[in-house]
C-alpha cells in the first residue's frame, strides 16, 4: 500500500491527540507514525501522520479528520515536494577493538556522538527514514543496545507555509 | 398539528441551522443583561435563558447540584425524568418534533455514563441536542473519585463536538459554542462536562459571547457547477430516481423537494429517517426503499439510470449488498457532510451543501435545461413503475389462527390518529409496520430511531415532541420489548402533564428477532419469548407484566384490545383522553412478518415480496 505523509494543523488544546488517534483506530487505521509540536503559532500544534493506505480510505479518513472541530487544516505532503526527517538515538556496544568501527560508521552517516563510556558509544542521527535504516543495519552486526527513534516530522518545501497566505492547497474540504 | 404549525416548525428548524446568532436576537432582553459576581451555575443557567432554551430534560445529583440551584427559579422548565437514557431520547424527540436544540442534562458518574446511548443515537440519526453533565471537582479528576467518569472521553467517538469546561469565565462561550455546533452544518449532539468546583466559582456573564471555533467550516453553500451539471444529468436521464433522505428534514427542504418533484416528474423514494418529507399521498411517491421497503421503491433504485441522493447516506439498510446496487445508475449525492459523499458509493456528481440551498438551486438550474428544451420523457418509466407498484402494493395476511393482527392496528391507529398527529416507534417489527402503513403527509410527524436502532427509544422520544408541540397528539408505537425497556418515563408524563400516547404491540416476544429465527435460525426460538410460558414452550395464562396495570400504577389510563372488532372503539377511546397519558395493550399474534424484505448483505435484486414470493419483474424490461 502507498505510503502517505499527512500534515495536519489542530488547536493547541487538550484532548486533541485523543481524538485523532481515536478516529484512525475506530476507521480501521493503522498510524505508522506520529509526531506532535509546536509551530510558529502558539495556538497551534502540529500532527505530522504517516499513514499507509489506498487513495480510496485515505480521501475518507483525511474528511473525517477534517471534521473534527479542533483540527484547523491537513495537507499532503508528497514525498518529492516535501522535506522529511526522523531522529535516531541508538546505543552501540563499543569495546576499545571496536571503537573506530563504531565512529566511521558514525562518520559516513554524519551521525554526531553524545554519550561515551568504556562499554557503548551513543549516537544521535537525523534523516529520511531510509537514511536511518541503512544506518541501523551497518550497525546491528556491532551490537545494539538500546535505541528510541522518533516519528517522521516533514515541511513542504518552497516558500509557501501551511498556515500563512498564499498557503498549501489543504486536502478537500469539499468533496 | 394544523398546518401553519407544522409550517411553522419547519420554519423553526430552518432558523435553527442559521445559528446561534440568530436564535439569541429573539429572546427575552432581560437574559442578556451582564452580570457580575455571580457563579458559574447562575451563569449556565442564564447562557440557556439567553440562547432561547425553554425546556431541559434531566436529574439532579452530587456533582451538578450547584445548577440545580439556580435552575429552580429560572423560566427554563426541567422536566424531572426517571433515568437519564429518557431524558437524552426526550431531548432528541423534542429536537426531531420541533427543529430546535433539545437540552438533557445528569450529574458526573452513572448519570453521565446513561446519557450514552442517546448521544449515540443522535449521533447517528445527525439530531441536534446538547447534553450538560456535572463533573467531579477539577481537582478530583483523574483520581477515580466517586461517581467520576471520563464522560468527555467516553463520549469522543458519539458526539460532534465535546467540551471540559476549565473556567467558570468560560461557560457563556461554551454554551453558545455548543448549541451551535449542535445546530448548524451536519446536526448532531454535543455534550458539555463542568466540574463541580466551576459551577460553584465566582465569574461575570456577558452575552453573546465571542465563539472561537477556527477549524468549524461547514459548507451550505453547494458549487453551482456542480448543481448545473446534475441538472443536465437529469433533465438526461430516462430513469431518474429522487432517494430522499433524513437531511432533507433537517435542512426544511420539504418545499423546495416538492417543487423539485414536480419539475422532474421523477419517482421519490423516502427513507425511514425521511419519512413524511415528501406526502405518501402524492402519485409520485413510491414509499420507503431499504430492507423493508416497497418492491417499488427498491426496485426504482436498482433499474434507475440516474439516482439524486438528497441528504441520504447510502445506509446498508437501503442499499443491500453495495456491489449490486442500482448498477447502472450514475449518482448525483448531495450531502452536507462531505465525508458522506463516497463512503459507501462512488459520486458522478457530489454537490456539498444545505439541502435546502442545494434542491433550491438544483431547481432553477432544471428550469433552464427545460427552458433549452430538454424535458425527458419519463412515460416508459412510469408504465414500468406502475405495473411495479400495482402488482406488489404492501400488504399482510391476516393471522389464521384469529390473532389481531398487528399490521392492522398500526393502519387503524393512522387512520384515525390522522397525518397531523405525530408518531415516533421503538425499534422492530412494529417500527417498520409504522413506517410501512401510517400514510405520513407533513414533516416533523415520524420520529425514530434509526441509525442507530436504539429499543426503547419511542415513550422517552414521545415525552421530548408532546412537551416541544403540545397542542399536537403524539403517539408512541412501541414493541412489548422496547416498552419494558423505558417505560418508567410513563410516571414523569402523568406527574409533569405530558399526556402522550402509547400503543404497544404486544406479541409477547421480541419479534424481529423471533422473524429472523423463523427464516434463518429454523425457528429455533432462542432467548425471544417473553411471556412466561410452560416448560413445552406453550404460553401460561398470565401476564407478565399486566401493561393495563402497569401503566394505571404509573399514573396513566390503561387499556386492552384483544380483537380487531373493538381496535377502532379503543383507540377513539384513547384520542378522547386528553388530560392524562393513555397506554393500550394491543395483544397481537406472535408470528406476523415484516415484509417485504431484503435478506442482511444480500442484493436487493432478491427482494422478497413475501416469504417465498419472489416479484417478476417480467421479460425484457430494463
Amino acid at each position: 500500500m502507498p505510503r502517505h505523509t499527512l500534515s495536519v494543523l489542530v488547536e493547541n488544546k487538550s484532548g486533541v491527540l485523543a481524538r485523532v488517534s481515536a478516529l484512525f483506530s475506530r476507521r480501521a487505521f493503522n498510524i505508522e507514525s506520529l509526531a506532535v509540536g509546536p509551530t510558529e503559532n502558539p495556538g497551534l500544534s502540529r500532527m505530522t501522520i504517516v499513514v499507509e493506505a489506498e487513495a480510496q480510505p485515505l480521501e475518507q479518513i483525511t474528511k473525517q479528520l477534517n471534521k473534527l472541530v479542533e483540527i484547523i487544516k491537513i495537507v499532503e505532503l508528497e514525498t518529492g515536494a516535501a522535506v522529511q526527517r526522523e531522529l535516531l538515538l541508538v546505543k552501540v556496544r563499543a569495546p576499545l577493538a571496536e571503537r573506530t568501527q563504531v565512529l566511521q560508521t558514525a562518520e559516513l552517516f554524519r551521525a554526531r556522538v553524545i554519550d561515551v563510556n568504556p562499554e557503548t558509544v551513543t549516537l544521535e542521527a537525523t534523516g529520511t527514514p531510509d537514511k536511518l535504516q541503512a544506518l541501523l543495519a551497518v550497525l546491528a552486526p556491532l551490537g545494539i543496545k538500546e535505541m528510541a527513534q522518533s516519528g517522521t516530522v516533514a515541511l513542504g518545501r518552497g516558500p509557501r507555509s501551511m498556515s500563512g497566505t498564499g498557503t498549501l492547497r489543504p486536502v478537500e474540504r469539499t468533496a | 398539528m394544523t398546518t401553519s404549525q407544522s409550517e411553522s416548525a419547519t420554519r423553526e428548524a430552518a432558523t435553527a441551522l442559521t445559528g446561534v446568532e440568530t436564535t439569541a436576537r429573539s429572546l427575552d432582553e432581560a437574559a442578556h443583561e451582564p452580570a457580575t459576581g455571580i457563579t458559574g451555575a447562575q451563569s449556565l443557567v442564564r447562557s440557556l435563558e439567553a440562547i432561547g432554551v425553554d425546556v431541559v430534560f434531566g436529574i439532579p445529583g452530587g456533582a451538578i447540584l450547584p445548577l440545580y440551584d439556580p435552575l429552580f427559579d429560572s423560566k427554563v422548565r426541567h422536566v424531572l425524568v426517571r433515568h437519564e437514557q429518557g431524558a437524552g431520547h426526550a431531548a432528541t424527540g423534542y429536537a426531531q418534533a420541533t427543529g430546535r436544540v433539545g437540552v438533557c442534562m445528569a450529574t458526573s458518574g452513572p448519570g453521565a455514563t446513561n446519557l450514552v446511548t442517546p448521544l449515540a443515537d443522535a449521533y447517528m440519526d445527525s439530531v441536534p441536542i446538547v447534553a450538560i453533565t456535572g463533573q467531579v471537582p477539577s481537582g478530583a479528576i483523574g483520581t477515580d473519585a466517586f461517581q467520576e467518569a471520563d464522560i468527555r472521553g467516553i463520549t469522543m467517538p458519539i458526539t460532534k463536538h465535546n467540551f471540559l469546561v476549565t473556567d467558570a469565565a468560560d461557560i457563556p462561550q461554551r454554551i453558545a459554542e455548543a448549541f451551535h455546533l449542535a445546530s448548524t452544518g451536519r446536526p448532531g449532539p454535543v455534550l458539555v462536562d463542568v466540574p463541580k468546583d466551576v459551577l460553584q466559582a465566582t465569574t461575570d456573564f456577558a452575552w453573546p459571547p465571542r465563539m472561537d471555533l477556527p477549524g468549524y467550516r461547514p459548507t451550505t453553500r453547494p458549487h453551482g457547477k456542480q448543481v448545473r451539471e446534475a441538472a443536465t444529468l437529469i433533465a438526461g436521464a430516462s430513469r431518474p430516481v429522487l432517494y430522499v433522505g433524513g437531511g432533507v428534514l433537517k435542512a426544511g427542504a420539504t418545499e423546495e423537494l416538492a417543487e423539485l418533484a414536480r419539475l422532474t416528474g421523477a419517482p421519490v423514494v423516502t427513507t425511514l429517517m425521511a419519512r413524511g418529507a415528501f406526502p405518501d399521498s402524492d402519485p409520485q411517491h413510491l414509499g420507503m426503499p431499504g430492507m423493508h421497503g416497497t418492491v417499488a421503491a427498491v426496485t426504482a433504485l436498482q433499474k434507475s439510470d440516474v439516482l439524486v441522493a438528497l441528504g441520504a447516506r447510502f445506509d446498508d439498510r437501503v442499499t443491500g449488498q453495495l456491489s449490486s446496487f442500482a448498477p447502472d445508475a450514475l449518482v448525483v449525492h448531495a450531502d452536507i457532510d462531505p465525508a458522506e459523499i463516497g463512503k459507501n458509493r462512488k459520486a458522478d456528481v457530489p454537490i456539498v451543501g444545505d439541502a435546502k440551498e442545494t434542491i433550491g438551486q438544483l431547481v432553477t438550474a432544471l428550469r433552464a435545461e427545460h427552458e433549452a428544451g430538454r424535458t425527458p420523457d419519463l412515460a416508459a418509466w412510469w408504465a414500468q413503475l406502475d405495473t411495479w407498484r400495482e402488482r406488489y402494493p404492501l400488504g399482510y395476511d391476516e393471522p389464521e389462527d384469529g390473532a389481531l393482527s398487528p399490521q392492522y392496528v398500526i393502519e387503524r391507529l393512522g387512520a384515525i390518529a390522522g397525518p397531523d398527529a405525530i408518531y415516533t416507534s421503538g425499534v422492530g417489527q412494529h417500527q417498520m409496520w409504522a413506517a410501512q402503513f401510517i400514510k405520513y403527509e407533513k414533516p416533523g410527524t415520524w420520529l425514530n430511531s434509526g441509525g442507530l436502532g436504539t429499543m426503547g427509544y419511542a415513550v422517552p422520544a414521545a415525552m421530548g415532541a408532546k412537551q416541544g408541540m403540545p397542542e399536537t397528539t403524539v403517539w408512541a408505537i412501541d414493541g412489548d420489548g422496547c416498552f419494558q425497556m423505558t417505560n418508567q418515563e410513563l410516571a414523569t408524563c402523568a406527574i409533569e402533564g405530558i399526556p402522550i400516547k402509547v400503543a404497544v404491540i404486544n406479541n409477547g416476544n421480541l419479534g424481529m428477532v423471533r422473524q429472523w429465527q423463523t427464516l434463518f435460525y429454523e425457528g429455533r426460538y432462542s432467548n425471544t419469548k417473553l411471556h412466561p410460558q410452560n416448560a413445552d414452550g406453550t404460553p401460561k395464562p398470565v401476564r407478565i407484566p399486566d401493561f393495563v396495570a402497569l401503566a394505571e400504577a404509573l399514573g396513566c389510563v390503561g387499556l386492552r384490545c384483544e380483537s380487531k372488532d373493538d381496535v377502532d372503539a379503543v383507540i377513539e377511546k384513547a384520542m378522547a383522553i386528553t388530560d392524562a397519558p393513555v397506554v393500550i395493550d394491543f395483544i397481537v399474534g406472535s408470528d406476523a412478518q415484516v415484509w417485504p424484505m431484503v435478506a442482511a448483505g444480500a442484493s436487493n435484486d432478491d427482494i422478497l415480496a413475501a416469504r417465498d414470493v419472489r416479484p417478476v419483474f417480467g421479460e425484457g424490461q430494463v
